[in-house]
């Protein structure tokens, strides 16, 4: 232990081996995948929305990676088959998530295809799903005028009367809250990824 | 070939590998123990004598006379070597002064942003108006300004000045590596600023822009030019412990941050596992070998007793060194990733059983008999905690990798408690344990309220048991809950509610002992508190004056 040559390669082999596992070959062996034909590259809308969902970090309690069957209540929850790497080739950066203190929104638009929901949901979760400990996000959205809003052709969310806001005043989605959605109503992954049975 | 044949196969190729090791160590005499290099960090003649600098001279004196052993008299320290380690401890102060101030400051501000997003846990509709205030940001900004501003920092600033005295050298380009330090936190302050306002990579543990991150590289290069200018520049012989484990985690994090923040290249499934490659080795292969590293430092030093077996330290190193890299992939378990790199990573995950009990052993036979001299020193207390946190969190992590107690705790809060013990009950504890030490020899002043070091202690220790038991158990019933396909999913949201809380209660006592710690580190800075002569350097009465460098 007296040769800084050695402290400096051994280092360098032991960092070699492991990005070799955990970096290369992941690499070599998804990077030939094709894409299902049910799985369609992002719209320009779709992308910017996931550009909010990132920015303020829904990934710290949501997961987009269905278990398999047989590790999870995944599917019986209506989350979704197990994911393949293949769902995930137009994902940059990847979200799949590491925690669940809220559901798995990998085929969230298939179990909740309502943009109004959505819209009030985010506005204020407790309006829909009563003991959501999910934050509201009242700066997606701007609070005007009923008259004014109409007369500037706004379409305001709809929400349950208890969570509305004054009389005479409605919420209006900001452009950022409307792609947010529309990100959210293209995560359906639930097109079939194994061949067909073969016929007996 | 089935996955059967090929894991015997692989089990007897290690074991022929590991039979010519043995033959080549023996051989080498590797396993013959090594007591001068475990004593490199003493001068001549300073084995026995307890170091504490964060004690006044009364409690010193109380100290030594604790360590005592019959028939084992004090010799007197070769003074021409502490001559030679003031003079390290001089070329390095501004450097390190300059690095704990910063981390300082992002410990502050990082643990009041953590303790902010844990409220809102179980109040979502607190400050929600704005969006560099709602929880997917603001937790991140806790998590860039804690890992990167004050772990990191503070870990530079306690390699620098260390490296130098192993050394036995001054500190080679300290004005490279306070450059390096300028740069790096300019990154990390553009990278708060840059996620509050929501411009983010995206992922976990790597959300800093890689625009910005090129500043925090630059940085580590330059901090990593002085430090090994200092190495090919020193006086001694052999390298201890300390420097292996530092210099080999300073140049891995460098390549790790540089490879998972390469524009351009990852994508999909393969982004994960690097994103975790990285975000395990984070921990693993940067604050983990630091803090040891400081352990084989501090926790001989403070109790005047070299390591008990080197040979052991070192096994320790090369263990962690191959190991610890490929356990990334245990993130990803029951993911969309090939099932060989799960199982790789959770065999390596169990094999850091080693490393840890190599360390752990060898630091209770280092201790043997000289742990009621926690009762004394404040420093050692702090390191003893942490070290026994190491052995808990590493432990705790090899288990949690395991696919049966992972499908629990995956995706919970428990994996948040087991983060939290590593990287503060374990790393944080270490630093803190390291800055009440060094800084006293940095600044040449003492601190002026040593009572406030006790009181500081107590705080994050009951903080963290409480964060820890109060959320491990919160976690585990999440996860139970959410396996369970009878029970609804909001069954594990709202169970998860009074623990949550008790995590914002230990949280606040967290923040409490930081607040007391940096304002003692200012109050220390300023040259507040009672006068002194100046700093209790060497402790040794008759050798007063080198402790002030005349």
């Amino acid at each position: 232990m007296d040769n800084e040559v050695k402290l400096v390669s051994g280092a360098m082999v032991a960092l070699a081996v492991a990005t070799a596992a955990l970096v290369v070959m992941p690499y070599m062996e998804v990077r030939d995948i094709q894409p299902r034909p049910g799985l369609k590259p992002y719209t320009s809308a779709e992308l910017r929305g996931r550009g909010v969902y990132i920015a303020n970090g829904c990934v710290y309690c949501h997961s987009q990676q269905p278990r398999d069957r047989n590790f999870g209540p995944d599917f019986e929850r209506g989350w979704g088959r197990a994911s393949v790497p293949g769902d995930y080739i137009y994902d940059k950066p990847h979200l799949l998530g590491s925690m669940r203190t809220g559901p798995d929104l990998f085929n969230i638009a298939s179990r909740q295809p309502s943009k109004d929901w959505h819209l009030g949901h985010l506005y204020q979760p407790r309006a829909y799903v009563p003991g959501s400990i999910m934050p509201s996000y009242p700066f997606l959205f701007t609070v005007k005028d009923a008259k004014e809003a109409e007369k500037e052709g706004e379409q305001p969310v709809s929400l349950p009367p208890a969570y509305a806001p004054n009389v005479g005043q409605v919420v209006v989605p900001t452009p950022e809250a409307l792609d947010l959605v529309k990100y959210l109503l293209a995560l359906n992954h639930t097109y079939p990824v194994l061949p067909p049975a073969p016929k007996p | 070939m089935d996955s059967a044949i090929l894991s015997l196969l692989g089990a007897f190729l290690l074991s022929i590998i590991g039979l010519f090791v043995f033959i080549w160590s023996s051989r080498k005499g590797l396993l013959v123990e090594n007591p001068k290099a475990a004593s490199v960090i003493f001068a001549r003649g300073e084995i026995g004598r307890v170091d504490d600098p964060a004690l006044a001279d009364a409690a010193q004196d109380s100290m030594q006379a604790a360590a005592l052993e019959p028939g084992h008299p004090l010799h007197v320290a070769d003074a021409t070597e502490l001559q030679d380690r003031i003079a390290s401890d001089q070329s390095s102060a501004f450097p390190v002064f300059m690095f704990i101030a910063f981390a300082c400051f992002w410990l502050l501000l990082g643990s009041l942003a953590g303790l902010t997003s844990s409220i809102k846990l179980h109040q979502p509709d607190w400050l929600t108006d704005q969006a560099w205030l709602t929880f997917g940001r603001i937790r991140t900004v806790h998590l860039t300004a804690v890992l990167y501003g004050w772990i990191s920092n503070a870990a530079l600033g306690m390699m620098l000045w260390l490296l130098p005295r192993l050394l036995r050298t001054h500190l080679h380009g300290a004005i490279w590596s306070m450059l390096g330090g300028a740069l790096i936190n300019m990154g990390i302050a553009a990278a708060i600023g840059a996620i509050s306002s929501g411009w983010t990579d995206g992922m976990e543990y790597l959300e800093i822009p890689w625009q910005i991150a090129i500043l925090i590289f630059a940085g580590f290069v330059l901090v990593i030019l002085s430090v090994l200018y200092t190495l090919v520049n020193r006086k001694v012989e052999h390298l201890y412990v300390s420097v292996w484990y530092m210099v080999a985690a300073l140049l891995w994090i460098s390549l790790l941050f540089v490879v998972a923040k390469l524009p351009g290249v990852h994508t999909g499934v393969q982004q994960a596992t690097t994103n975790w490659w990285y975000g395990h080795n984070v921990l693993g292969l940067w604050f983990t070998p630091v803090s040891v590293g400081a352990i084989y430092y501090f926790l001989p030093k403070i109790i005047g007793r070299p390591v008990r077996s080197y040979n052991l330290s070192i096994l320790g190193f090369w263990t962690l060194a191959f190991f610890y890299g490929q356990v990334g992939g245990h993130h990803l378990i029951g993911g969309p990733v090939p099932g060989w790199l799960t199982t790789l990573s959770i065999v390596q995950s169990v094999m850091m059983v080693i490393p840890v009990v190599a360390f752990s052993i060898n630091m209770g036979a280092t201790l043997k008999g000289r742990m009621h001299l926690a009762r004394y020193s404040p420093t050692l207390r702090f390191m003893m905690f942490g070290g026994l946190m190491y052995f808990a969190s590493s432990l705790q992590g090899s288990l949690e990798a395991l696919r049966s107690v992972n499908q629990v705790a995956h995706f919970t809060h428990f994996t948040v408690a087991h983060a939290h013990l590593g990287a503060y009950a374990f790393v944080t504890m270490v630093l803190f344990g390291a800055i009440y030490f060094m800084m006293p020899r940095v600044l040449n002043w003492e601190w002026p309220y040593p009572k406030l070091i006790t009181l500081h202690f107590w705080l994050s220790a009951i903080g963290i048991a409480i964060y820890f038991i109060g959320l491990s158990a919160g976690g585990w019933l999440q996860g139970v809950a959410m396996l369970d396909a009878a029970r609804p999913f909001m069954d594990s949201v709202t169970l998860t509610l009074p623990y949550l809380k008790w995590r914002t209660a230990g949280g606040s006592l967290m923040v409490l002992g930081h607040i007391v710690f940096v304002g003692h580190f200012l109050a220390m800075a300023l040259r507040f508190g009672p006068t002194r002569t100046g700093a209790a350097l060497f402790w040794q009465n008759n050798k007063r004056e080198l402790a002030h460098g005349q």
